[in-house]
């Protein structure tokens, strides 16, 4: 059963990840890649990460794509069609793109992996401890650092979105159609 | 030695003045730098005539002339043998030569003011004066060889500002080049000379080197090179260095040029003391002339009697009063060098050694009381030429006297100045080789004769009328004029073999009647001569040079030494050797640079266009450079 | 663990994702859709990390913490890169990446 499902995720990232950077329709590419995460998501279901799943879908695939189809609406036209890329460069990036994903697959392959037989630790008690706490295993100074870069972003987001051309200086500028 | 330590202003003061006025030129007014320099050159006369009068005055010590050393200090210290010093030397010919100088250089002084009055750059000459001063004054108390090449290139440098004092003027940048070329390539000769010399005997010290026993030099005398010892190369070369500065032929043609400068400036320099810095080196190290087989001395002798001979036949045809003294200073001084050439060690021998330095000493006087003398007439007529000139004594009495006296002094007409020292200087010569002699005696007449020429000429002859009437100059114009006049008639009295000897001995000096009265009798005859063509406006010297043709016309070009110069380095110089050597320059070595260049600019231009901005680019480069090293660090290396 | 499914299954998937979000990345010409992919890329690796957590190390949840990291600061950096499209876009009417290519300069 598991098995299943895990192919149909495959499957479904595989596939909607293609469509995603092929499409010549900017929203509908927005969509596929919100099916993508969506995907993802359910494969940490899967495995058993239900915190990782949850905040999968609620940060990005709520957040952020919905914060990228805000961005394609404010910029373009709903029936926009995008110019295909040239057959030269489609051909050479997926041959490129074939290659390193042959060699990596073949790396993976041909290495051994060691399983430590550990009992395993992962329910929503044990994460949140271990996050908040300084000691061994703890997870304290990146989680700092993260809300940091957080703010950092939310103060740098504002600031240049707030950059108009007049150097910023005129207050209800409307932005050039 | 206690009582000298004064000497040591003597050379420092000019150069203090030098910096003061110098660095100030702009901003002092002139007449308070004149009178800086002026002042300071008077103290330095003053502290002349002491040193002289302490060291002489005393009379002769046991075993000949001392020489003393008051100052003596490491300038530069290489290692424990390589050492340079600077100091102060005082023996009978150093103290003698702080007498020249003291004296011309205070009267050139004195006289600028008058004379340089109004100039734009007024400081700057007085300036450059007292730089000359130090210089020479460095020069003629050097106690080393290293010091005297020293101050032998700063009197370069002085003679070159100085020439070149008018520098918006193209003849007077010309000459100053010139002058500074032709020196500087003669001082290589000097260079490689002192190199030579040191390098066998290991010291550049003047006491080491003419020491009696001739130790030092015994190595270097017994090296030999081409059939001939080092030491008479290093002599020879030496020789070189002093021919350039004193304007020895071939070196010579700098000097005629070198009248661009100042008048003042040709008093001071060009006839009583820079350019006889040459006649002064080969005293300085006569010892060594002496020590060496008779090569070196007979070099000295025959180039000294040649240029003194050549030069006064030039002096006989030209038209600018400064190039006639020009030509007669190189003909006086080649008289030195020849007096020097052929003196012996000591004794009746060394009579040439007395009288050349006797030679020199009156001849300062005389001959930059002729300069000056003719600067005053340039001062009243404002020209060089002696066709504009004519009658002036009536204009300029002052002026007519003393240039008066100084023809009759460097004609040798007792009892001026110029018969004592010409009288020895023959004896001398007549003493070694008759064939000297006659030139010797030849070139007294031809003196009497072109300086008498120069005299009729500017003061008699004709009367012509001048757009400004002359005036007799200012009082700091003739004052110094009149000093130097009374100098030129009486310092031929003093007993000059007393004071100056090879051998440091004092040796009584005599007339030699018959040389005395023959001599007189050629210059008599010398002036009688310019009397009869140039006292009145006649048309006998015309005639005389048209009827000598090519010889006339050859002696007024100078006998094409200038041509023959200008040949030889365009064609062979520039033609043969800086073209290609430029060509190679330019073709290879720049095209090899060019080449460089051209090639990086071509690659960068061809790659340019990966610099493209396009940020897919670099990640589609970096995702193709991390699979490379990939590939290759794992798959390919690992096998 | 997921039965019958082994750790060379998952990572296959992952790989593929990524280097398809590598081909967006070098093909596409508008910056959003270059953004997407930018999030393909990110996925790929973030699914590494739980997957190698999950079959290697379960005794830790380091694998999880690294991929919660990695979706904070993908969410930093998406955040930024929609402010930056749409000043961008204000200046020059265009999210084009080809008419972005002042690093030239």
């Amino acid at each position: 059963m598991e098995k299943i499902i895990f192919y149909i995720l495959s499957a479904t990232i595989l596939l909607l990840s293609l469509f995603s950077v092929t499409s010549r329709r900017l929203l509908r590419s927005a969509v596929y890649l919100f099916g993508v995460l969506s995907a993802v998501a359910g494969f940490y279901f899967l495995i058993g990460y239900h915190f990782l799943g949850a905040v999968q879908l609620t940060i990005y695939a709520g957040g952020i794509v919905v914060l990228i189809i805000f961005s394609i609406l404010l910029t373009h036209e709903i029936d926009h069609q995008m110019e295909q890329p040239g057959l030269i460069r489609s051909l050479g990036a997926g041959a490129l793109c074939f290659a390193g994903a042959a060699m990596m697959i073949n790396l993976l392959a041909n290495n051994p992996f060691q399983r430590q037989e550990l009992a395993e630790q992962s329910d929503i008690n044990t994460l949140g401890t271990l996050l908040l706490s300084s000691g061994d295993g703890g997870f304290l100074l990146p989680f700092e650092l993260v809300s940091i870069l957080l703010l950092a972003a939310m103060i740098g987001g504002i600031v240049i979105a707030k950059y108009t051309l007049g150097g910023g200086k005129e207050k209800n500028e409307k932005p050039t159609p | 030695m206690e009582g000298y330590n004064y000497t040591i202003w003597i050379v420092l003061l000019p150069f203090l003045v030098f910096l003061v006025v110098g660095t100030g030129s702009l901003r002092i007014r002139p007449i308070v730098a004149g009178w800086i320099g002026t002042g300071s050159i008077l103290i330095t006369l003053a502290l002349s005539l002491m040193c002289a009068w302490n060291y002489f005055g005393a009379g002769a010590p046991e075993g000949g002339w001392q020489t003393l050393i008051p100052y003596d200090m490491v300038w530069l210290r290489f290692n424990d043998t390589l050492q340079v010093h600077m100091g102060i030397l005082l023996d009978p010919i150093s103290v003698m030569m702080l007498v020249v100088i003291s004296v011309v250089s205070s009267m050139v002084h004195i006289y600028s003011l008058g004379y340089m009055k109004g100039e734009a750059g007024f400081a700057r000459y007085y300036a450059f004066l007292s730089l000359f001063s130090f210089s020479m004054y460095g020069l003629v108390l050097a106690t080393n060889l290293f010091q005297i090449y020293f101050f032998w290139e700063l009197v370069g440098i002085s003679s070159y500002l100085l020439i070149g004092f008018y520098y918006d003027r193209h003849s007077a940048v010309a000459a100053a080049k010139k002058a500074f070329i032709v020196t500087r390539f003669a001082d290589f000769g000097f260079m490689i000379g002192i190199l030579l010399l040191s390098w066998y005997t290991g010291t550049f010290d003047f006491a080491t080197l003419t020491s009696p026993d001739g130790a030092a030099i015994a190595k270097a005398a017994s090296v030999s090179f081409m059939g001939a010892s080092v030491l008479t190369w290093a002599l020879v070369l030496i020789f070189i260095g002093g021919a350039g500065k004193s304007a020895m032929f071939p070196l010579h043609i700098w000097l005629p040029d070198a009248m661009e400068g100042p008048t003042p400036v040709s008093a001071l320099i060009h006839a009583a003391t820079m350019v006889v810095a040459g006649v002064y080196l080969v005293a300085r190290l006569f010892p060594l002339y002496i020590f060496g087989d008779a090569t070196a001395l007979e070099v000295v002798a025959w180039t000294g009697a040649f240029t003194s001979l050549f030069a006064a036949i030039i002096a006989l045809t030209q038209e600018d009063i400064k190039r006639v003294l020009a030509y007669s200073t190189m003909s006086q001084i080649g008289y030195m060098m020849l007096a020097l050439g052929v003196s012996g060690s000591g004794g009746e021998e060394g009579l040439g050694y007395t009288a050349s330095m006797f030679h020199l000493f009156t001849h300062a006087m005389f001959k930059a009381l002729l300069f000056l003398g003719a600067g005053a007439v340039i001062h009243a007529v404002h020209s060089n030429l002696m066709d504009g000139m004519g009658g002036l004594r009536r204009y300029l009495p002052l002026t007519h006297a003393s240039f008066l006296v100084a023809c009759l002094a460097i004609a040798g007409i007792p009892p001026f100045a110029g018969f004592f020292s010409k009288d020895e200087i023959l004896a001398a010569a007549l003493h070694k080789d008759p064939v000297l002699f006659g030139t010797a005696l030849l070139v007294a007449g031809l003196t009497a004769l072109y300086m008498f020429r120069l005299y009729f000429r500017i003061f008699w002859g004709e009367n012509k009328s001048y757009a400004h009437p002359p005036h007799e100059a200012p009082a700091t114009m003739w004052v110094p004029l009149m000093i130097l006049a009374a100098l030129s008639a009486l310092v031929g009295f003093i007993p000059f073999g007393e004071y100056v000897s090879p051998d440091r001995l004092p040796h009584a000096s005599h007339l030699d009647m018959s040389i005395a009265i023959t001599a007189t009798a050629v210059s008599v005859l010398g002036i009688l001569t310019a009397m009869w063509l140039y006292r009145k406006p006649s048309g006998v010297p015309a005639r005389i040079s048209g009827g000598l043709g090519a010889l006339y016309r050859a002696a007024y070009r100078k006998f094409y030494i200038d041509e023959i110069y200008m040949g030889v380095t365009k064609n062979i110089l520039f033609k043969g050797i800086s073209s290609p050597v430029a060509w190679f320059d330019r073709h290879v070595v720049d095209g090899a640079m060019n080449g460089i260049g051209w090639v990086t600019a071509r690659v960068s231009k061809e790659i340019k266009g990966l610099q493209s901005g396009h940020v897919q680019q670099y990640a589609l480069g970096f995702m193709l450079g991390v699979l490379a090293l990939v590939f290759v660090f794992i798959f390919w290396l690992k096998q | 663990m997921i039965p019958g499914v082994s750790l060379l299954e998952i990572l296959t998937v992952s790989t593929l994702m990524f280097f398809i979000g590598v081909y967006g990345f070098v093909t596409r010409k508008n910056l959003i859709t270059v953004l997407m992919s930018l999030e393909l890329i990110l996925n790929g690796a973030a699914i590494n990390f739980a997957a190698f957590n999950k079959y290697l190390y379960p005794g830790q949840p380091d694998g999880q913490f690294f991929t919660l990291f990695l979706i904070a600061v993908a969410a930093a950096e998406v955040a930024l890169a929609i402010a930056i499209v749409i000043n961008l876009y204000r200046r020059i009417l265009s999210v084009d990446v080809d008419n972005v290519n002042t690093l030239k300069h």
